[in-house]
């Protein structure tokens, strides 16, 4: 029966395929810090728009000072943190989604996590360039 | 890549039309999937005009005057017509639910049927669930206890444990929520869904069951639970009224709550 060709490309029982390499024992964490940076990123990103408000018209030197001011250093490289994790999280979702070759994912999942920690790396060490 | 386009051999052609007998007052249009696997046919629509005055009120009724009195060819799932069995589940109007239970004053303009989505079609409006039936049976959903039951009685639970299971057990396992997540529709092969989560949940939920722990270890993994984005499709299309993205979220809380 044509059905059968559709939906049974193996001969395996299909509760032996919906088995089939059991659970993985993970995705909690996952769930969990991209819930944890989403709210962390409320107050970080308020924080940093009404910064930005402030400063608007400041001098180069003005701003220069003030990320130099300790807590301000502190927040920004949160604010990097938080976004490059939560970003990185999401990614890996709509890759895990819409990716359905095993060696494809884990290329494109690869490439997206070098891109992110590069990209969170770069930006921290442009704050801290500035800020020592 | 998720498939976001229909292969040349499954686009739907324009089928016959069947006119309304003389004299018919109330003409309802129903626009009906049809595919045959012996013909070798792509997937066509037909269309069948019925005199309401002549017919019950609901879509299965309409569908049961089709196959007795136009074509009796065409094919479809049903048993109780009352809800409670499941078999008549498919798509009518852009939404899955049981033909049953749809009135079909309900529906503005031509009603249009087709299977449950994303489903391999067997014939007309009849989807192959052997996946959906085998993730079920994976979940286990029986109750497992070490401790013998007391002899010549039932396990015993408080009300208030009963009342946990209330939203729960009513499911009929139609599988109209399953079918109508597009996590499912993309990862059905590995994502439990929301009609075998919503059973997992029962099971979770049950004072009597002494293998929760179990449980929450066979569903913890990226795709059979956490491709659930709580897109809520599942909740807003469930015939009966439950809520399989509220069971799915209670399943995540507890194994975020058991890390400690």
């Amino acid at each position: 029966m044509a059905t059968e060709k559709l939906s049974q490309r193996t001969l395996r029982s299909p509760l032996g395929r919906v088995r089939g390499l059991g659970a993985a024992k993970e995705g909690a964490h996952h769930w969990w810090v991209q819930r944890l940076t989403a709210v962390a990123l409320v107050p970080l990103t308020l924080w940093f728009v009404a910064s930005v408000i402030v400063l608007g018209g400041a001098s180069h030197g003005e701003v220069v000072l003030w990320m130099a001011r300790p807590h301000n250093t502190v927040l920004l490289l949160a604010l990097i943190g938080a976004t490059f994790w939560h970003g990185a999280l999401g990614l890996q979702v709509v890759i895990e989604d819409y990716i359905r070759s095993e060696r494809t994912r884990l290329a494109a999942m690869l490439a997206m996590k070098a891109a992110m920690l590069l990209l969170a790396l770069f930006a921290a060490v442009a704050v801290l360039k500035v800020a020592l | 890549m998720a498939t976001f386009t229909l292969p040349a051999n499954s686009r739907i052609g324009a089928g016959q039309t069947h006119k309304a007998p003389a004299g018919a007052k109330r003409v309802k249009e129903f626009r009906v999937y049809r595919w045959n696997p012996d013909d070798g046919q792509n997937p066509r629509m037909d269309t069948f005009e019925i005199d309401l005055d002549q017919c019950g009120p609901m879509v299965l009724d309409a569908l049961i005057k089709i196959k007795n009195e136009v074509d009796t060819t065409v094919t479809f799932r049903r048993s109780c017509r009352e809800g409670i069995c499941g078999s008549c589940a498919m798509n009518i109007d852009g939404t899955n639910t049981l033909a049953c239970l749809k009135p079909i004053d309900e529906v503005q303009g031509p009603v249009r049927i087709t299977p449950l989505p994303h489903m391999p079609v067997v014939k007309d409006l009849v989807p192959d669930l052997s996946q959906p039936y085998a993730q079920l049976r994976s979940i286990e959903p029986w109750l497992k206890a070490d401790t013998p039951p007391p002899p010549d009685a039932e396990r015993l639970q408080s009300k208030e444990e009963r009342a946990k299971l209330d939203g729960l057990w009513e499911c009929i396992l139609c599988f109209c929520c399953s079918t109508s997540c597009p996590s499912y529709w993309w990862n059905g092969d590995r994502y439990l869904g929301p009609a075998v989560l919503l059973q997992a949940y029962r099971w979770i939920a049950d004072s009597r069951d002494e293998a929760t722990g179990e449980r929450l270890d066979a569903l913890e993994d990226p795709f059979k639970l956490y491709r659930c984005h709580t897109i809520m499709n599942c909740t807003k299309t469930c015939p009966k009224g439950l809520n399989p993205a509220q069971a799915i979220g209670e399943i995540k809380k507890l194994i975020v709550e058991r890390r400690g």
